[in-house]
């Protein structure tokens, strides 16, 4: 019998420092039995428990991707007593990771759609692993149009900055980059996600989906302009966020009405969203 | 149906037989109420009781458990490495329990033991568990099991129910683990007291005057149910204490915490309760139930619609009463029963609350 309580041993590969205000780093881990990789094969759009003995867990979305093999990737808001321990943690340190939990994006529903990225500040993780996995050679062919509006306070604080660059120079994914105030080098968009989005995103059909990850507030005015561009509330597609213990439907804490954000989401669309209470 | 006829002559040598093979936990009075214990040589249950102040879920699902541990010590070759916590796990035999509270086994299961997870702890001390319940020829005010698909004699969760008979017990073995555990006792005796126990069972069951009403939980909306006027009501006394959550036998939330001594440290489970606060609040300050009528609409949503809804197995409630004799305010789940399956929303429309 599987103990989904007991975490995958891994250990600290590289600590990457994610934002120019230090408050995010990305960790990279590898797992210390390479057979423990195989058993978390995951799907972009999962999260996982990143287990610190003596410390606690904390659930964080997998910011690597499937298409990338031998390690996985968080970036992670330095914000609570896991995270904060986190932080401090070294390269070389071990420790645990309990996973892949939760549901994905829909991509077997994806297939053969446009897809409409927005994502705001931090919450960019498994937007990443979305992108890398569409953009793989093996699946670009799979997906239509690949639009992704992506808005942070300053330059330093966007994720994955060497990569939105290189995601820039393609013509196979539209990128529209947007900061919230004029910075000097700054040659994208200028003004809050939603605006953007209104502006640079291509309008909604039966064969167009957006998938939206960022704090309430973006949140709250992207959704509107999303419905006057056209998208049904069953084509947007969002991950909700919970306080979680198990992370695999049990300790019953991250409810929303008789949906469970870690077992039945964090993937949930708006349609479904609004049928249940408004409690995340 | 296998009857064995167990003459209370025979009781405590049976009882005895049983240790070298069990360990045994049965209902003991320990001041002015009973609990769940186990039975040391010399100790037997005492069955003289309504019901326990706990339910005994503990059996399985403990108050607070070791599921992991772990060295701290960086010289240790598998520092900072979880391991599994391995349970000593003889074959145990509970005594006594009521059967409302073997069928809150085969709801807690439900939670505990599914098609993609399974809590192995849960698991294990399930499987190495007998439970010997003991049917209720007294009730008390506050049982209703009869309306929440429960009753004096009910069987779910049970290997053997003891029906008492005066100057014995009419034991019916409902399961192979059952038999196992009377032929380790020694009880041989056969009974034919089949329509005795019919004639019981009847009589207990006409003793449960407390009703509650549950057949429109189902078709009424979560969302109109959530958008109810009377939550305000429900809630206005509550303390938040949380006794409700800790006596109820089907509440299965838990927390999950680490403690480290010196060098080496264990990560727990515990009991947890969505009456608190801290159960849902985010590392933000934000809490999705951060007032209490969100927390007390939570609960009784949860066993009354939610679990109604997800596992089309009735209510998550087995009736034992005990959350109304022992709420400090008074809140009495059979009023909210009330409420919610005689809810109509006036309108089709529900307005969310932020």
């Amino acid at each position: 019998m599987q103990n989904p309580y007991l975490p995958y041993p891994v250990r600290i590969d590289d600590i990457e420092i994610a934002t120019e205000d230090k408050s995010l780093k990305t960790f990279k881990f590898v797992f210390l039995n390479p057979a423990d990789e195989d058993k978390f094969a995951y799907q972009a759009g999962q999260f996982a428990e990143l287990s610190v003995p003596g410390v606690g867990e904390i659930p964080i979305g997998i910011a690597s991707s499937p298409v990338e093999k031998g390690f996985v990737k968080f970036t992670v808001f330095k914000a609570g007593v896991v995270t904060s321990h986190l932080h401090n943690m070294k390269v070389g340190d071990i420790m645990g990771i309990r996973g892949p939990l939760g549901n994905w994006y829909p991509w077997d529903l994806l297939e053969g759609k446009n897809i409409l990225i927005v994502g705001g500040g931090f919450a960019f993780t498994t937007l990443r692993s979305s992108i890398i996995y569409m953009l793989d050679p093996e699946n670009r062919s799979k997906f239509g149009n690949i639009d992704v509006v992506y808005g942070a306070r300053t330059p330093g604080m966007l994720l994955y900055k060497n990569e939105l660059i290189e995601w820039e120079k393609r013509d196979d994914i539209n990128m529209h980059l947007t900061i919230d105030t004029p910075a000097e080098g700054w040659n994208y968009n200028v003004g809050f996600t939603p605006p953007v989005t209104e502006q640079k995103a291509p309008q909604g059909d039966d064969d167009t989906y957006a998938i939206v990850c960022g704090p309430p507030i973006m949140i709250k005015f992207t959704l509107p302009v999303l419905e006057k561009l056209g998208y049904a509330h069953d084509h947007i597609i969002m991950s909700l966020e919970n306080r979680m213990k198990c992370g695999f439907g049990m300790c019953g804490r991250c409810g929303i009405g008789k949906e469970l954000v870690c077992k039945d989401g964090p993937v949930f669309t708006l349609a479904q969203i609004n049928t249940t209470p408004r409690e995340y | 149906m296998n009857l064995v006829k167990i003459d209370k002559k025979e009781w405590d040598s049976g009882i005895d037989a049983l240790r070298a093979s069990y360990r045994l936990f049965g209902p003991v009075k320990e001041k002015d109420t009973y609990s769940f214990a186990a039975l040391d040589a010399g100790r037997t249950p005492d069955f003289s009781f309504a019901n326990s102040r706990l339910s005994p879920k503990w059996t399985l699902f403990p108050q607070s458990e070791e599921i992991i541990h772990f060295s701290l010590d960086e010289n240790s070759d598998d520092h900072h490495i979880m391991k599994e916590t391995e349970k000593d796990t003889p074959p145990r035999a509970v005594f006594g329990i009521r059967p409302c509270d073997a069928k809150s086994i085969t709801l807690l299961n439900l939670n505990f033991d599914t098609p993609e997870y399974k809590d192995p702890y849960w698991v294990k001390a399930l499987e190495t568990t007998t439970f010997v319940g003991l049917a209720c020829d007294t009730p008390a005010s506050t049982c209703f099991c009869t309306s929440v698909g429960c009753g004096p004699f009910n069987e779910d969760g049970l290997d053997i129910l003891l029906v008492d008979m005066g100057d014995a017990y009419v034991a019916n073995v409902l399961t192979p683990k059952g038999e196992t555990l009377i032929k380790s006792a020694g009880w041989q005796s056969k009974s034919d007291a089949a329509a005795d126990l019919e004639a019981k069972k009847a009589e207990a069951e006409a003793r449960i005057v407390s009703k509650v009403s549950t057949d429109h939980l189902k078709s009424t909306e979560i969302m109109d149910l959530h958008a109810a006027p009377f939550w305000e009501d429900v809630s206005f006394a509550c303390l938040n204490c949380g006794t409700c959550t800790y006596t109820c036998p089907t509440c299965w939330c838990f927390d999950i915490q680490d403690e480290v001594h010196g060098k080496s440290g264990k990560r727990f489970k515990n009991w947890d309760s969505c009456m608190f606060p801290l159960f849902t609040v985010h590392t933000t300050g934000h809490n999705p139930r951060g007032t209490k009528l969100q927390r007390v609409r939570q609960r009784f949503m949860h066993k009354l619609k939610y679990f109604v809804d997800k596992y089309e197995k009735g209510v998550m409630c087995v009736g034992c009463g005990r959350c109304v004799q022992q709420c400090p305010v008074n809140i009495d789940i059979r009023k909210v029963f009330d409420l919610m399956n005689s809810y109509r929303p006036e309108a089709a429309c529900t307005v969310q609350e932020s």
